[in-house]
């Protein structure tokens, strides 16, 4: 089983995003389940959401506190107490951040990437998780994009959801493919 | 074929698909969800029903009474404050014997103030004579929320529909919805044989005075326990329909040798077989999944004990300056028994406490090699949080 924790901040669209990857996973013909863990509901708390992916139905309901991976959507966030807690030893960190870049030296890589400056540029808001999902699978190749695009068009249509495509992959260009398969796909089978 | 869905989203269609004619509610996290839901069905011209903004719980409660006895299929939904909000007429609901149906988003009772989930709201109003059946997944509560209108409506008896607030509420995962036609199949059109009808004149919940209310109490006793043949009949009818059944009364899974058994209701059940499952050194037990907790099917309860040695009653919610709620009942039921199984009573999960892989061992540590029942504890209390005088 595959275990991601996700970490933003209120108002950053972090339901959402563990929403879309589960989705996208279910639609694939996987077994996933996306929740949030609900702390101060006010725009700008610190808050996280979890998705798990199997290939076989999930029956634990408790909170990832051991992810193989984490996405979060503000780099503040990578000082805050708990943001790093329990990440595997192959466990490996997507942020957002002002510019792109590798971090390699430390146990667990972290790759930062501009999100929220694509999505300012693409529809011009700055919530950045649909350019770090699009991120995410284009790293870890757990799916194809364009599952991501189909679970984007359940919730958006129109000139928004052709922004979000646009989004989805340009912040797909900015990233190495399969850079993380190995991890993903070894966790997952 | 299943779809990605938020459990709340996927019981505002549920519930949609049982056709309710008056859906009254007040909006109360977790419950939020289900009725946006329900109410952006009826603005798209999805469904087709009075959707009544009230201004309170105890409104909801009361709109949805008094359209259930003019004529309606009315449902409601809350948590909580709101449950406890609307107790008066809950009790009245159910005295009256109205068919009615109600979500419960499980959700923790103040104070001090908590939104996350434990079960404490729904057993606040374990006497109020409504039908409780606790539901383990978002698929239990799909097809527990169509069979409880069936229940409700040949029993005349109201069913509260225990759905953990957040765990299963927010939880977006794979999930069947049935058909229209499926649900049409099995849920014939609203009747109510003693509502309220100009053509046939005459007035329900008068006073009742000593001559009479024993056996109006002892009859809505009587019809509670009578339900549990409905209960079991719902569920074998609509398995027959979808091919899930949801345990009847209760269900007997984990391991039927084991002479360890867990008692659980609601969703922490899959977090202790998985952690059962996952961890080969552990000593396996048969988990009992209390489906129907009112009426309480101690029969049934006594013959998913048989051959235990010890039993763990989790539970949920407490009774402050008691206990456990449900394990005294499990035990009292169990009297009866030969040899029955030392129960043992924790409480966990309170308030939204993550209830995490290693509580299935430390339930078992706490009771393994243990000759009496240690008395009732929340398990997963932190002492060091605590001054001395409470520990």
């Amino acid at each position: 089983m595959l275990e991601i924790r996700i970490h933003g901040r209120g108002g950053q669209g972090n339901v959402v995003a563990a929403y879309l990857l589960a989705s996208a996973a279910i639609d694939g013909g996987r077994y996933a389940q996306a929740f949030p863990a609900f702390g101060a509901e006010r725009r700008g708390a610190p808050v996280a959401a979890f998705v798990r992916i199997d290939e076989h139905p999930i029956r634990r309901r408790c909170q990832v506190r051991e992810p193989s991976f984490l996405i979060v959507q503000d780099p503040a966030l990578m000082e805050v107490a708990g943001t790093l807690a329990g990440l595997q030893a192959h466990g490996t960190v997507l942020v957002d951040g002002p510019e792109a870049g590798i971090d390699d030296s430390g146990d667990n890589e972290i790759i930062t990437m501009p999100a929220t400056r694509l999505a300012m540029e693409h529809i011009g808001r700055p919530v950045p998780n649909t350019a770090l999902l699009a991120a995410f699978i284009t790293l870890t190749e757990l799916m194809p994009l364009t599952a991501l695009i189909d679970a984007l068009a359940e919730r958006f249509k129109g000139p928004v959801l052709e922004n979000n495509q646009k989004l989805v992959e340009a912040a797909a260009a900015t990233i190495e493919a399969g850079r993380w398969r190995e991890v993903a796909h070894g966790v997952g089978a | 074929m299943a779809l990605a869905l938020e459990g709340s989203q996927a019981l505002a269609r549920t519930i949609a698909l049982c056709r309710p004619q008056v859906v009254a509610a007040y909006p109360i996290t977790p419950q939020t969800h289900i009725v946006e839901g329900i109410a952006k069905l009826v603005a798209d011209g999805k469904l087709e029903c009075e959707m009544v903004s009230v201004e309170s719980e105890h409104s909801a409660a009361s709109v949805a009474l008094g359209a259930a006895v003019a004529g309606s299929r009315a449902y409601t939904a809350s948590a909580s404050q709101g449950i406890l909000l609307m107790a008066e007429v809950l009790f009245d609901i159910a005295g009256l014997r109205i068919p009615l149906v109600m979500t419960c988003a499980n959700r923790a009772l103040s104070g001090p103030l908590n939104i996350w989930n434990d079960q404490q709201d729904s057993m606040a109003v374990r006497d109020a004579g409504w039908i409780q059946l606790y539901c383990a997944t978002n698929q239990e509560a799909i097809d527990t929320t169509v069979q409880a209108f069936r229940i409700a409506e040949r029993c005349e008896l109201p069913v509260m529909v225990c759905v953990d607030g957040f765990t299963l509420t927010h939880t977006l995962e794979p999930l069947d919805l049935p058909s229209a036609e499926q649900v049409d199949g099995y849920l014939p059109a609203y009747r109510f044989h003693h509502g309220l009808d100009p053509a046939d004149p005459r007035s329900l919940g008068t006073l009742v005075a000593p001559e009479h209310f024993s056996e109006v109490r002892h009859a809505h006793h009587q019809a509670m326990m009578r339900a549990q043949t409905e209960i079991e009949q719902a569920d074998d009818d609509w398995a027959a329909v979808v091919g899930r059944h949801c345990g009847g009364l209760l269900e007997v899974r984990g391991d039927p040798e084991a002479r360890l058994g867990i008692l659980t209701l609601g969703s922490v059940l899959g977090t202790l077989e998985d952690a059962m499952d996952n961890d080969a050194s552990l000593p396996r037990a048969r988990f009992i999944k209390l489906r129907s907790y009112r009426p309480f099917p101690a029969a049934a309860l006594r013959e998913a004990c048989a051959g235990l040695d010890t039993l763990i009653v989790l539970e949920r919610a407490l009774s402050p300056g008691a206990g456990g709620i449900v394990g005294p009942e499990v035990q009292t039921a169990l009297v009866e028994m030969e040899s029955p199984p030392r129960v043992h009573n924790f409480a966990a999960g309170l308030g939204g406490r993550d209830l995490s892989l290693d509580l299935y061992k430390r339930l078992v540590d706490a009771v393994l090699g243990e000759d009496r029942p240690k008395g009732f504890a929340i398990i997963d209390a932190d002492p060091t949080l605590l001054p001395e005088a409470d520990r």
